[in-house]
């Protein structure tokens, strides 16, 4: 084990805002792009649903 | 005439795997949605005993100290930067040869991915720099050809989002793509080939690696982890694509998650 408090485990020996700087950016990267495109999956979703809808219309019409 | 056909088709489906079956996207589109979930897991797997080894077991570096951590996300998002682009520019490039729907639309999932793992290693790269070389950026042989490869990805999503007819973007995002390919071997060799700011490859295939054992699998399970990550956004990523292309048909409108 490299740390003995989690003061020292947060300033990385003096390279906190490099260290953390990297793997922030990494993880909210890693966590926007899944997200994101699940809104665009769900928009394509709705679009196609509310396509079926209006030709159910038509045929009950 | 017919029963022939059929008789043949039948006979065929007995042993031998329709590889070509996958090939259409209405086969492919539950296929991908089947293996999703499992890249996902072993990504967050790899992930989690990556991070444990970058941060708990890997030991202090004793020359760049506890910053030299940054090479568990540069690495791997480096690597897969590459290797994406090289299977990106495959996958395009046999759209182009077979004129396969499917494999344009695979190469058009990947790009955005890319992208972000180029940014990614660009952007730790540039916090590894600052604290190691005193600069953010340097105009390096290295540092510059992953550059271009960041623009490649942007210039192959915009070129395919300036052209409507999307059989016609495919083609010509894989001329794009298969003319790009000669900046991945530049990118590799840079360093060997020009004198670089960057320090020579850590791991290779023809000599024992430069680094401790530890710092080395912890650096493989990120890969590792970045690698499953990409394969699983690339799949949700063409489910989307083909929802989107193949609006019109009837097997769409007819999926459960329409039809609800």
């Amino acid at each position: 084990m490299n740390w003995h408090s989690p003061a020292e485990f947060f300033a990385m020996g003096g390279y906190a805002l490099y260290v953390w700087g990297s793997f922030g950016v990494c993880a909210v990267a890693l966590a926007l792009e899944p997200f994101l495109l699940s809104r665009r999956r769900r928009a394509i979703l709705q679009s196609l649903r509310r396509h079926a809808r209006a030709e159910q219309m038509d045929q009950e019409v | 005439m017919s029963e022939i056909v059929i008789n043949n088709r039948m006979g065929m489906s007995q042993g031998v795997i329709h590889w070509f079956k996958f090939a259409s996207p209405s086969s492919f589109y539950p296929l991908a949605g089947k293996m999703q979930p499992w890249f996902w897991a072993l990504a967050a797997v790899f992930g989690i005993a990556g991070l444990w080894i970058s941060f708990f077991v890997a030991p202090t570096d004793a020359t760049q100290g506890e910053g030299y951590r940054i090479i568990f996300v540069h690495v791997p998002a480096s690597w897969l930067s590459m290797f994406i682009y090289m299977v990106m520019a495959t996958w395009a490039g046999i759209g182009l040869a077979l004129n396969a729907r499917l494999s344009g639309m695979m190469a058009q999932a990947l790009a955005p991915t890319g992208a972000l793992m180029a940014f990614l290693s660009l952007w730790t790269g540039a916090f590894w720099g600052k604290p190691m070389w005193g600069t953010w950026w340097v105009w390096d042989a290295r540092l510059t050809s992953e550059l271009i490869l960041f623009f490649l990805y942007l210039g192959f999503i915009a070129l395919q989002a300036a052209i409507d007819d999307p059989r016609r973007a495919d083609k010509a995002g894989a001329i794009l793509a298969l003319v790009g390919v000669v900046n991945v071997p530049i990118i590799y060799f840079s360093v060997k080939w020009w004198n670089t700011l960057h320090q020579g490859s850590s791991v290779s295939m023809t000599r024992a690696p430069s680094m401790a054992q530890t710092m080395l699998w912890g650096m493989l399970l990120m890969a590792l982890a970045f690698w499953m990550y990409s394969v699983a956004m690339a799949l949700k990523r063409v489910r989307t694509i083909i929802l989107e292309r193949e609006a019109h048909t009837d097997w769409v409108r007819k999926l459960a998650e329409v039809s609800e």
